[in-house]
């Protein structure tokens, strides 16, 4: 899509702001800077379109340049549609104002008694919204990074390795085994009831509308009973994946199966988490498996360090877990278990999280090995708080997911009843 | 509606629209009010997210009762469907006139069809009636916790707002003369789907300040005392930073500052305060985590504030 908007983003940084006193060059400017700054707020990572533009410039001449505060929650109220943007746009206001000296200037013309903008410390989201505003000039500072990988496998470390991992060499075998897994995914059916009705013939709830529009064909003379039945539909899923150390053989395997299920199902939430917990779900939802990865790469800070599964348990449960668990929805837990400080929060988390979804799925990689037995403390404190225990470590296993995910496969047998493996090391 | 209301235009400024819920009770932040007169003025619906208990459905019933406009409330849920929201046929009375018809030998089936699925026998539903033309204006819709409801409705609601207009296929599209205030609220237990939101302006409710937090306890409890109100202000926005599952909002604050009230309390002491955790906190973890000593804590903390402020 070309955006006959404005001009490059490295043109509009470095304009003259010389100011004219007369209105009509004024109300020209600010449409102009309207404009800019909306291009900035997108390159931010805010979904601003042409729309939205229109929109700013018909809410600034409505509410008229006031004060400062009443100019920036005018443009809040048009260019902000979700809670965790304010914060972005907040930071791109005042560079982009404090820049531009753009809105003190303004200030002066239209009311000479207002205050300049203090200079302020950066707070947190600075430097992603600079680094939006000076894409350009960055890159070509910065030299090609020659990127340092490190084997933790099977090591928790305590650092949290800032590290980058690279998703371009993925064999051409892997995406197709991952193609292969879509194609089971779009099979399994496990549908929940929904309070909708829809037409059903053999529904037990009597339909009077289409009913009677059907008498009216015949002139009313007589009934022909239509019914409707329960709407069934797929719950949303959402997956926690650990992307810690111990992990790391498994997690490009395990992006791949999930931007396969996002691509196949409507609602799937993907969260990653080592240290911390990233949501990435809208990094996941590009077609191309390369670009979904590497979107989801660049968002993530702790590739392949420690764990902390209880921690990133306990920010899933408090800032999300009610905006994502509601109707109805699986939640799939990969992780190893294996986590660095277990305590009374994990069970505590753990048991949480249970209680508030329909189903829990825990994927484990090591019941790959022969004689698993269920005996690091992480692993016993989570099981007895998960609906399934399985494997998830090849194409098989996950084949075997998509299986369980299905109502048909419900029957759930031995090898995915938790209780099971506890029985085992008792 | 019991009392009639006085229709009055909507307000010319950010400062009018402040004074205007000022009259209500309703204490708003100036950025509440700028979005509230933008949307006013603009004739968008206004989109208000924020936790419980903050005050986003208080918003409509102020709107309706300071303009004097009609309040139409739309309360979702899951499975929310158009014979609930928009509109119903009323059947039997249907069935009535097809008898009726059928007795006096008159079965002209265009006709009967005509008559059947006319005005007479429809139900109008919340979202119809809103497009109603009404004397004293156009009234305030209210869509209460959309996010209760699914992705359907959500998709059915984008033709209703962008164009305020319903389409009947029986009876063909019904348009709104003046355009409802529409009031959207959700309490984010899920996302919005950002269609939608883009017909609106947004809006974040937070908690308010100590500040003003103060004021609206002061305003909506009258009898409270000076230090009890400080207090329990005080405390509450302790609470807010600790690490709860669930913080209290404005109503539970005023919920708790009238229980106290009725108790006859003049200032906050470990054993009221623990006994009536329950109206501010609704989790057993939380109100756990205060019991004892987690509460006696947090009220040396207000005092301190207190001596430090005086």
């Amino acid at each position: 899509m070309t955006d006959p908007l404005a001009p490059s983003l490295s043109g509009f940084a470095g304009r003259p702001s010389s100011a004219s006193g007369r209105g009509e060059a004024s109300a020209g400017r600010l449409a102009d800077n309207i404009v800019h700054f909306a291009r900035a707020l997108r390159a931010a990572g805010l979904p601003v379109g042409p729309g939205a533009v229109l929109d700013a410039l018909q809410a600034v001449q409505t509410a008229g340049v006031g004060t400062k505060d009443d100019f920036y929650w005018t443009l809040h109220a048009v260019f902000v549609k979700r809670h965790e943007q304010s914060i972005i746009f907040e930071q791109a206001f005042r560079i982009f104002f404090r820049k531009r000296g753009y809105l003190d200037q303004l200030m002066a013309m239209l009311l000479p008694q207002a205050p300049g903008a203090p200079a302020a410390p950066p707070p947190p989201a600075a430097t992603r919204v600079q680094d939006a505003l000076f894409a350009e000039m960055k890159d070509k500072l910065k030299p090609e990074e020659r990127e340092i990988e490190l084997d933790t496998t099977y090591t928790v470390s305590d650092r949290e390795l800032l590290q980058k991992k690279d998703f371009a060499q993925m064999t051409a075998e892997e995406i197709a085994a991952a193609r292969l897994a879509i194609a089971r995914m779009v099979l399994s059916l496990d549908e929940v009831k929904t309070r909708r009705l829809t037409p059903d013939r053999r529904g037990h709830v009597i339909d009077m509308r289409r009913t009677l529009r059907a008498s009216m064909k015949a002139g009313g003379a007589f009934i022909d009973l239509k019914y409707l039945g329960v709407k069934t539909k797929l719950p949303p899923i959402v997956a926690l994946l650990d992307i810690s150390g111990s992990m790391s053989d498994y997690t490009r395997l395990f992006l791949h199966f999930l931007h396969a299920v996002t691509d196949a199902r409507k609602r799937v939430h993907t969260f990653l988490f080592g240290t911390r917990l990233t949501n990435v779900t809208r990094a996941l939802k590009a077609r191309d498996p390369d670009e979904a990865l590497s979107a989801c790469s660049a968002s993530v800070l702790d590739w392949s360090g420690g764990t902390r599964i209880a921690t990133s348990l306990h920010v899933f449960n408090k800032q999300w877990a009610r905006r994502m668990l509601g109707h109805g929805a699986i939640v799939l837990l990969i992780t190893d278990g294996l986590e660095r400080d277990p305590d009374d929060r994990l069970a505590f988390e753990i048991d949480r999280l249970h209680r508030s979804c329909r189903r829990l799925i825990w994927l484990n990689p090591l019941l790959r090995f022969e004689g698993f037995e269920a005996k690091a403390k992480g692993i016993q404190t989570i099981l007895p708080h998960v609906d399934e225990f399985r494997p998830i470590h090849n194409l098989e296993s996950m084949a075997e997911l998509t299986r369980a995910l299905s109502a048909q496969g419900g029957r759930r047998g031995h090898l995915g009843d938790p209780k099971e493996w506890l029985r085992r090391v008792a | 509606m019991d009392k009639t209301p006085h229709p009055r235009p909507i307000p010319a400024s950010i400062d009018a629209t402040l004074s205007l819920l000022g009259e209500a009770d309703y204490l708003a932040d100036r950025s509440l009010a700028t979005v509230l007169f933008l949307a006013l003025k603009m004739g968008r619906p206004i989109f208000l997210e924020g936790e419980a208990g903050v005050g986003k459905t208080e918003i409509a019933k102020v709107l309706s009762a300071t303009l004097g406009r009609r309040l139409i409330r739309l309360q979702c849920y899951e499975g929310l469907d158009v014979a609930a929201a928009v509109y119903e046929w009323n059947y039997a009375e249907q069935m009535i006139a097809i008898r009726l018809a059928e007795a006096e030998g008159n079965i002209d089936r265009d006709r009967l069809s005509h008559d059947v699925f006319s005005d007479r026998f429809l139900i109008k539903r919340p979202l119809l009636q809103a497009l109603e033309p009404d004397t004293s204006g156009a009234p305030v819709l209210l869509i209460d916790e959309l996010d209760r409801t699914d992705e359907a409705f959500e998709a059915f609601l984008l033709e209703v707002l962008a164009d305020f207009q319903v389409t009947i296929p029986e009876l063909g599209t019904v348009k709104a003369t003046h355009a409802p205030i529409v009031v959207i609220t959700s309490n984010r237990t899920r996302e919005i789907h950002d269609a939608l939101k883009r017909r609106c302006l947004y809006h974040w409710v937070g908690y308010p300040t100590a500040e003003r937090e103060l004021a609206i306890v002061r305003t909506k409890v009258p009898g409270i005392g000076k230090k009890l109100s400080q207090e329990i202000v005080l405390f509450v926005q302790a609470l807010r930073k600790q690490d709860l599952f669930k913080a209290p909002g404005v109503a539970e604050t005023l919920d708790w500052a009238s229980a106290l009230t009725e108790l006859d309390a003049v200032a906050l002491d470990p054993a009221t305060v623990s006994d009536t955790l329950g109206v501010l906190l609704k989790y057993q973890d939380d109100i756990a985590r205060l019991e004892g000593s987690g509460a006696k804590e947090l009220i040396e903390q207000v005092r301190a504030e207190m001596r430090a402020a005086e």
